[in-house]
Formats: structure tokens, C-alpha cells, sequence
């Protein structure tokens, strides 16, 4: 239940979705092991803040970099990348793990999590494009004739889904405690 | 006038039709953390509106004349130093990183300032200060502000920048309040087991962005409605 702003934000479609999840990654892989390269130095009562703005010199390098190479793709995610800077799965991943462990530990931390990232941010963005215009990744997968449901790539489709896709884990998760 | 009508405009859009939560998705975690109990949230929605117009009128400041394309501190310092006066600084780059020190270090000074000076203030609501510093919702107005401030021909004064803090903050304290009395009576319902929690919040949240939606045009028709007044 972390990072839940770009989550529900960028998940219209499949394309920003995976866009935001590689920025993302970028930015928790390289704070993470810049933190990790710096841990000794690190005061307790500063490391928040140094921690934010390691963080924020990232998203500044990301945006640059998107702005530069997808310049429609990153006027199309607007203010999400710079919001990166308060996701707070990047802040609680340099607090528990980087600040306390060597380079690579922190860096393949960071990878996982990112890859976990990115599956919840595809499985959202899939249910929400597939219903919502019947395409995925821009490709058409729903015969024409599919009404579009329009609510769906708009704001409270995302409440929505994400709201439903959690209720069904829950469920499975329960079903195979029952079981066991 | 039109000042007027710009500024209503502004206020109901970051209110009402654009809100903050149920429409541009920022301050999610607290929207469904501290909606528990409606006097909670009212207090969070309080601090948030606090710290968001504090940090927007710092925020304004610095990027007016420092980070804007074209500011005149930067422009005035490379004149000095000898550069080219038909060169436009820009430090915008700059912005995130600053944005960042201005909402933590106004986050500390409310905090100290509501702690000396209103002590049961600071009592009801001191708990949720820490946590606004990683709110997006005030890094986002920040980010709006700035995007009002890029285009040299339309500049937004600090009256613009400071009715869309101040408003996004109440539309802010609008949603998690409803939230929260909602969740007070969902607490009496009977609802499925797997969705109890963060599932039926959601659910609530995405009925309830439905219902905002029926905001979009409000703007236009007070314009109107002001315009005729006017004649």
C-alpha cells in the first residue's frame, strides 16, 4: 500500500504505466545505491532530508532525460514524475535497506522492489485499458464492437480497479489459507 | 473584476471540479490512513490547508525571482558578471530540489511556531505535521505554481498562486472529511471480508470521484452567471 499517488494516476494505459515504472526504477536504483555508497556518513536526525534530496536530484536527472528522448510521453505524465520525490515506497526502501546494507544488497533490493512495482502498475493499467478502450499497449485485443467503459480511464475507474483487484487477493489469499 | 472571476475560477477548479484527491490522485496516503474518525481527519484537513498556503507563498517567492525562466535575481547576477544581456537564465532545473527544502523547512517552522504559540493546537494536530512533509499534495501545488510561471506572457501573481493553495487545501479537507464519516458508518455494515479495509475505502473513494465529476462546467456557469450579474 505504498507509492499509491502514480498508481492510480499513471494507470490509464498500458504505455505511461510501464514509462512511470522505469522512471521509478531508475530513480530507486540509484538512490538506493547512493545512500548504501554514503551510509557511513549519514547523521540520524539529517537522513530524511539527505535522503529527499538524493532522491530528488534523481527524479530531476529522470525528468530531464524523458523530457529529452519521450518528450510527448512526459508531457503526457505531467506532474507524476516530479512526484516521485514523495513516492513513499523509495523513502521507506532508503530508510529499511540502503541506509543499513553494503552496495549490492541495497542495489538488487532496489531491482525487486522496482519489478514488483511495475507488476502492480500492469495488472492495474491492463484491467484499465483492455475495459476502458479496448486496447492494450495501443494494440486492439476486444472486437469493435466493445462498448468502450469510458469511466474506466478516467479517475474513478482507477478507485475502482484498485479497490476490486486488492478485494480479489484478499480473497484468493484467504481461500488458500482455508485450504491449507 | 476579472481579477475576481479569475480568482473564483481558481477556487472552485482546485476545490471542487479538479480535486486534488478525487481527481489528480495526490494525497492518497493520508485520504485513506487517517480516515478513521471524522474529527481526525477534519484535524489533518486543517494542517494540510495550513502547510500547503505557507508553502506556496514561499514557494511563489522563490520561483518568481529565482527559478523562472528569465528571473531577475540569476539575470541580474550574470549581468553583473559580465554575461550577455539578450541570454535568458534559467535555473528552473533547480526547482524540485528547492521545492523540496521550502515544503520541509516550512513544515519545521509551523511546526515550532504552532508549538510555542497555540500549545492545544499543537496538541490536536502536531501528530500529522511530520507526516505532511511527504504529502504530494503540497509538492503538487508546488508544481502548479510553477507551471503557472513558465510562460513569461501570463504570469500568475501571488493572489492566483495563493487561492489555489488555499482552496486545493480545502478540497482536501472537503474529501477526507466525507471519507471519514463515511467510514464512520461503514463500520456498522456488513461488509464481504476480503474487501474490508483498503478495498471498500476504495471503492467508497471511486463512488465518491464519481459524484465530483458532476462538478465539471461548475466554473463556466458561475463566469457566466457573474457576467450577467455585472451588466
Amino acid at each position: 500500500m505504498l507509492g499509491m499517488c502514480p498508481t492510480l494516476a499513471v494507470t490509464g494505459g498500458m504505455k505511461p504505466a510501464m514509462t512511470m515504472a522505469a522512471a521509478t526504477a531508475f530513480v530507486l536504483i540509484s538512490a538506493n545505491i547512493m545512500i548504501s555508497l554514503i551510509r557511513g556518513l549519514l547523521r540520524p536526525h539529517l537522513r530524511i532530508l539527505v535522503f529527499t534530496l538524493t532522491i530528488a536530484t534523481f527524479v530531476t536527472i529522470a525528468d530531464r532525460l524523458l523530457a529529452a528522448y519521450l518528450y510527448q510521453m512526459s508531457k503526457e505524465l505531467g506532474p507524476y514524475v516530479p512526484l516521485i520525490i514523495v513516492n513513499c515506497l523509495i523513502i521507506s526502501r532508503c530508510e529499511i535497506c540502503a541506509s543499513k546494507q553494503g552496495v549490492v544488497t541495497a542495489a538488487s533490493d532496489a531491482v525487486g522492489m522496482s519489478l514488483g512495482f511495475a507488476l502492480a502498475l500492469a495488472s492495474l493499467a491492463t484491467v484499465r485499458e483492455v475495459l476502458g478502450t479496448g486496447t492494450w499497449f495501443g494494440l486492439a485485443v476486444l472486437p469493435q464492437s466493445w462498448p468502450n467503459w469510458g469511466i474506466m480511464v478516467l479517475p474513478p475507474g482507477a478507485f475502482l480497479t484498485l479497490g476490486l483487484l486488492l478485494g480479489l487477493a484478499e480473497w484468493v489469499g484467504q481461500k488458500r489459507r482455508s485450504g491449507v | 473584476m476579472d481579477t475576481f472571476i479569475t480568482l473564483i475560477q481558481i477556487a472552485v477548479g482546485a476545490a471542487l471540479i479538479n480535486n486534488f484527491v478525487l481527481h489528480y490522485f495526490v494525497g492518497i496516503c493520508p485520504f485513506l490512513g487517517v480516515s478513521r474518525r471524522l474529527g481526525t481527519a477534519f484535524g489533518m484537513g486543517c494542517a494540510v490547508t495550513f502547510v500547503i498556503s505557507v508553502a506556496a507563498v514561499l514557494s511563489w517567492t522563490f520561483t518568481y525571482y529565482i527559478l523562472r525562466p528569465g528571473a531577475p535575481l540569476p539575470q541580474w547576477v550574470w549581468q553583473t558578471l559580465g554575461g550577455s544581456s539578450a541570454t535568458t537564465v534559467d535555473l528552473s532545473v533547480l526547482s524540485y530540489i528547492m521545492y523540496i527544502f521550502v515544503i520541509a523547512a516550512s513544515v519545521q517552522f509551523v511546526e515550532m511556531y504552532v508549538r510555542r504559540f497555540f500549545p492545544p493546537l499543537y496538541k490536536s494536530f502536531g501528530v500529522f505535521l511530520p507526516l505532511i512533509t511527504t504529502n504530494c499534495a503540497i509538492l503538487f501545488a508546488c508544481l502548479e505554481i510553477m507551471k503557472h510561471l513558465q510562460d513569461p506572457t501570463k504570469l500568475w501573481g501571488l493572489h492566483e498562486a495563493l487561492t489555489l493553495a488555499v482552496f486545493g487545501g480545502v478540497g482536501f479537507t472537503i474529501a477526507i472529511s466525507m471519507m471519514a464519516a463515511i467510514r464512520e458508518e461503514l463500520e456498522m455494515c456488513d461488509v464481504p471480508r476480503p474487501l474490508r479495509g483498503a478495498g471498500i475505502g476504495l471503492i467508497t473513494a471511486g463512488i465518491m470521484a464519481m459524484a465530483f465529476m458532476g462538478f465539471t462546467g461548475v466554473d463556466k456557469g458561475i463566469e457566466n452567471t457573474l457576467n450577467l450579474l455585472m451588466k
